[in-house]
């Protein structure tokens, strides 16, 4: 996964994060939401609503890799940030690694 | 690797040039595009301005095409760019800036300019034609300012125009030089009871006017006509016509006549030059509206990729006024003269109008007004040329009994594929029939979903319908139940009826017993099943916040911005000196951007950030007003007895008892109620879900009403003599509508849907019932908490849910 330029940051447990409702970590003043799916499974996407208006995704509705943006109700599929058909776009995903229930995302 | 690729410009960003783009880009990739447009936006939905000056929305929801559409295509897109002439000699497109861009292909589709009256004054300030989002800018702008407007045209675009200056809150008078409102559309008969109508919606009208000057200095003060009355106006819009724009096919020598004449494959006197849309001229027509357009394009399209195609032949159009509560139709031929037969049928009663032309027994043109439901039907059969028959016009005057089914699916399969059914999405009936057969949709929401079908207008969905129902066959009427969901087929009772019988317990249960197809649902099932479970089972259920919507999980309303509105709850709509302050401290503790009082009586403290959310709540020490809720929002009060000399009951003091009482649990919908001191009505008992007034010997009870999308006038349900029983109908009335309702339907439509005699036998007259109704209440609000101290007790989810985890890099 083209390791070589992605810096590893560290997160924290997986712990963090709860079941199907998505959270905001912050890194250099960049907004990454992180949705757990309903198994052990992270996705880390930019917090940044693909509809025109804008917006943030991290309090959508998570339904097996696939969320419900909270402000227009697109849906969008977490493992490669495309909004899905009728509406277009794609938002910007990060890697995700998880060893002995600690989280790494690659940025 | 581009070198070899052929080089196509497009002038002109607008609906015909994009959607010929689309069709291109689906038929081949050996373009090279670039696209030049005047106006600095992205292509956007021209028709639906009409909609954004309504305020129904907005101008990014009217979109097609974002930027990111024109970079994951490889367009280059020079916006806010005029060009000026296409150089045969060179083989390039020139701008107005002089930028130069070789072309292998040219398509102009430059569209129309608004026809401005060559009358002296139509220069000044505060005129403006109804064409782009610039001019809609500025009517919004000169609602704010001004209040008196004329709007010259009574036609389509010039109703459009003035229904939606009225919206914005302006005196609007149209005038219009005929004596039909939309003589080019309509009749006379069909055009009166128009005017009435929009007459009733608050539009004025001056009649057989020509406009001969615009009076005022640099802005318009008003008009004057041949008979050299005036009339005051501060602002002008002009809605007399359109003409083509074939500014840059003059310029470069092409042929041009009224608009820049083509063949029907849209091809210009110059090489390799093509014109789609209201620029052009074909067969001496020049259209203007959406449908054609997408005829030519794709006729266009197939031909310049290459590929087979018939030639265009015209369109026959058809026009629908985009403005609620008036449906009129027309299509094809509908000025009636000698060479016509005529079938009419008119209703003064119903307010409903019904035409259709006859040219030598073949269908050629209709007009309907009030009932628009055959416009589909109609529509195809006078595009096919259809003989009347006996049965057709049993079928389509009334006189027959149904059966229309068997017909109708008839003529959906004599229409060919390429067929546009959605003219204002530029949807054909191939690629419906292709979404419904590769993805099994099942519902016309589907079809929306997957080819944006019936998502303008709504105008086409009879016929999307008449193709499902064509594709589905047998398969239809079970199809053709609607689940609550793409999920699945079941609808609201069959899943509230299994969740008791077989004891289901969460939702994963529910969807995985009742073989949901989407495994965890969607956003739609997940929250309704949410609401089922929990009100079946008030005591034992564990609410999934997982399956709330956001701002029901996080307790406040979410913005745009994603900033929060906190609105604390206000019993009965009154507060103390001492809340205010608390208010005002918090407010400018936390920098919040507006307070802002609400419909129903509350404080709105609008633009807290995420995470502060906790600590506001903690700080105003105060309960969650619920403004984010499908629950009790407020109870809104006149002053009532207590101070109002008109007062017969203490409407404050029962307001804040009913919400205090019935606040905290769900509801399957938002719900407010009113009370108010006397018929006097102060408090607007007549919107609500529950209106109460007061009278000399007791209370009224009314039910039903809303404010919102569907105005609609709440119905008397009973009327009660002591407080005891007010509470208790009300308890009824809510616990039964919890019961009963589907998620997110209001009362409004449930009112309608129950029946309000059955609500009455249920609620009011059977008392056991009543009573056990509000035995079933009771016990659900005994088990609710309040949401804001719940979370902030609650450290662990509230540390997940609103804190930003800071990563070090
Ligand atoms: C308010 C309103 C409501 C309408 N409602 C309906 C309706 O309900 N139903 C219906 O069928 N139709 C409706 N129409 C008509 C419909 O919008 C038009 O038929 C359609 O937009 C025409 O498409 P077009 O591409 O030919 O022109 P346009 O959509 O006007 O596009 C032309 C584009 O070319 C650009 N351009 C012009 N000259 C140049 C140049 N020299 N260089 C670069 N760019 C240039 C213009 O800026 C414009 O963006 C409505 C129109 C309006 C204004
Ligand atoms: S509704 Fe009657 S009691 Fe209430 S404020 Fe109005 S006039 Fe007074
Ligand atoms: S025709 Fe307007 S939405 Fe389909």
């Amino acid at each position: 996964m083209g390791a070589e330029q992605e810096t590893l940051l560290y997160v924290g447990t997986l712990d963090l994060f709860m079941k199907q409702i998505g959270r905001v970590v912050e890194w250099n003043g960049e907004q990454i939401a992180i949705f757990r799916d309903s198994g052990d499974n992270l996705y880390a996407l930019e917090n940044k609503n693909p509809h025109p208006k804008g917006g943030p995704l991290a309090e959508g509705i998570v339904s097996g890799h696939y969320l419900y943006d909270p402000l227009y109700d697109w849906k969008i599929d977490l493992k490669t940030g495309l909004v899905q058909a009728p509406d277009t776009g794609q938002v910007k995903v990060y890697s995700v690694k998880i060893e002995d229930g600690n989280v790494w995302i690659g940025a | 690797m581009n070198n070899n690729k052929q080089k196509l410009v497009v002038i002109g960003n607008g609906m015909a040039g994009i959607s010929t783009v689309e069709q291109i880009l689906k038929l081949s990739t050996q373009f090279e595009i670039t696209v030049f447009g005047s106006e600095p936006h992205p292509n956007y939905n021209r028709i639906m301005l009409s909609y954004v000056l309504e305020g129904s929305k907005t101008l990014d929801d009217i979109v097609l095409n974002d930027w990111h559409w024109y970079a994951d295509h490889g367009i280059t897109l020079h916006t806010g760019t005029k060009v000026a002439k296409i150089d045969q000699m060179s083989k390039e497109v020139v701008t107005e800036q002089g930028m130069r861009v070789p072309y292998d292909k040219v398509i102009i589709a430059t569209g129309s300019n608004s026809f401005i009256l060559p009358i002296p004054g139509s220069d000044k300030q505060g005129v403006i034609g109804f064409r782009d989002i610039a001019d809609c800018n500025q009517m919004l702008e000169a609602a704010k300012t001004y209040k008196k407007a004329a709007v010259i045209g009574g036609g389509l675009l010039g109703l459009e125009a003035a229904k939606g200056l009225v919206q914005l809150g302006m005196d609007v008078t149209v005038v219009h030089l005929m004596e039909d409102l939309m003589e080019r559309q309509l009749d006379h008969q069909a055009a009166l009871m128009l005017r009435h109508e929009l007459e009733r919606q608050g539009i004025k009208f001056k009649m057989e006017a020509q406009t001969v000057e615009l009076l005022g200095d640099e802005r318009v003060s008003g008009l004057r006509f041949a008979d050299d009355t005036v009339l005051e106006a501060e602002f002008v819009v002009m809605a007399v016509g359109i003409k083509p724009n074939v500014e840059v096919a003059k310029n470069s020598g092409i042929e041009v006549n009224r608009g820049i004449v083509v063949n029907d494959y849209m091809q210009t006197s110059m090489e390799d030059v093509y014109s789609v849309g209201e620029c052009n001229e074909h067969r001496g027509v020049c259209y203007g509206l959406v449908a054609p357009l997408f005829e030519q394009g794709m006729v266009l399209a197939k031909h310049i990729c290459g590929v087979d195609t018939a030639p265009y032949e015209g369109s026959v159009v058809s026009t629908k006024l985009k403005i609620s509560g008036v449906d009129v139709f027309s299509t094809g031929e509908f000025i009636d003269g000698p060479e016509h037969t005529v079938i009419v049928s008119k209703d003064d009663w119903k307010r409903t109008y019904k035409k259709i032309l006859l040219k030598d027994g073949v269908m050629v043109g209709a007009v309907l007004y009030g009932d628009i439901n055959d416009s589909a039907e109609l529509q195809k059969l006078i595009k096919q040329q259809t003989v009347m028959t006996d049965e057709l016009y049993d079928t389509l005057m009334g006189s027959g009994c149904c059966g229309g089914g068997a017909k109708k699916t008839a003529s959906i399969e004599a229409m060919p594929d390429e067929e546009i059914v959605c003219g204002c999405n530029g949807v054909t009936k191939g690629s419906i029939i292709e979404a419904v057969t590769s993805q099994g949709l099942t519902t016309v929401d589907e079809i929306k979903a997957c080819t944006g079908a019936t998502r303008s207008c709504g105008g086409c969905k009879p016929v999307v319908e008449q193709i499902l129902q064509y594709v589905l066959g047998d398969g239809f009427e079970t199809a053709a139940k609607e689940g609550i969901c793409g999920c699945t087929t079941l609808d609201r009772d069959e899943i509230v009826a299994e969740i008791r019988t077989k004891g289901l317990q969460t939702t994963k249960e529910v969807m995985n017993v009742l073989g949901w197809n989407e495994p965890e649902g969607c956003s739609k099932c997940r929250p309704a099943l949410n609401y089922y479970l929990g009100m079946v089972y008030p005591d034992t259920y564990e609410d999934e916040k997982e399956s709330r919507f956001v701002n029901e999980r996080m307790n406040a309303n979410i913005q745009k911005d994603g900033t929060y509105t906190v609105v604390p709850r206000m019993y009965g709509g009154v507060t103390t000196p001492e809340d205010l302050k608390k208010i005002a401290d918090v407010s400018l503790k936390y920098d919040v951007k507006v307070v802002k009082v609400t419909g129903g009586q509350r404080l709105d403290l609008i633009g807290v950030k995420k995470e502060d959310l906790p600590k506001v709540w903690e700080e105003l020490d105060m309960p969650s007003g619920y403004a984010y809720a499908k629950s009790l929002r407020t109870v809104k009060t006149c002053v009532g007895s207590q101070f109002c000399r008109f007062g017969t009951q203490d409407s404050m003091s029962m307001g804040a008892l009913l919400e205090r009482k019935f606040e905290r649990i769900d509801y399957p919908a938002k719900f407010k109620m009113a009370v108010n001191g006397c018929p006097r009505n102060c408090a607007e008992a007549c919107t609500k879900d529950i209106g109460i007034v007061g009278n000399d010997g007791g209370w009224e009870i009314f039910i039903g009403g809303n404010g919102g999308i569907k105005a609609r006038l709440a119905d008397s349900l009973c009327k009660v003599k002591t407080d005891e029983e007010l509470i208790e109908v009300c308890g009824a009335i809510i616990q039964y509508y919890r019961e009963t309702g589907n998620y997110l339907e209001r009362t409004s439509e449930w009112v309608e849907r129950v029946g309000l005699e059955h609500i009455k036998a249920v609620v009011v007259d059977d008392l056991e019932n009543r009573r056990a109704l509000m035995e079933r209440v009771e016990f659900a609000l005994q088990q609710a908490e309040e949401p804001w101290s719940k979370m902030l007790n609650d450290d662990s989810s509230r540390n997940k849910m609103f804190d930003t985890v800071e990563l070090k890099g």
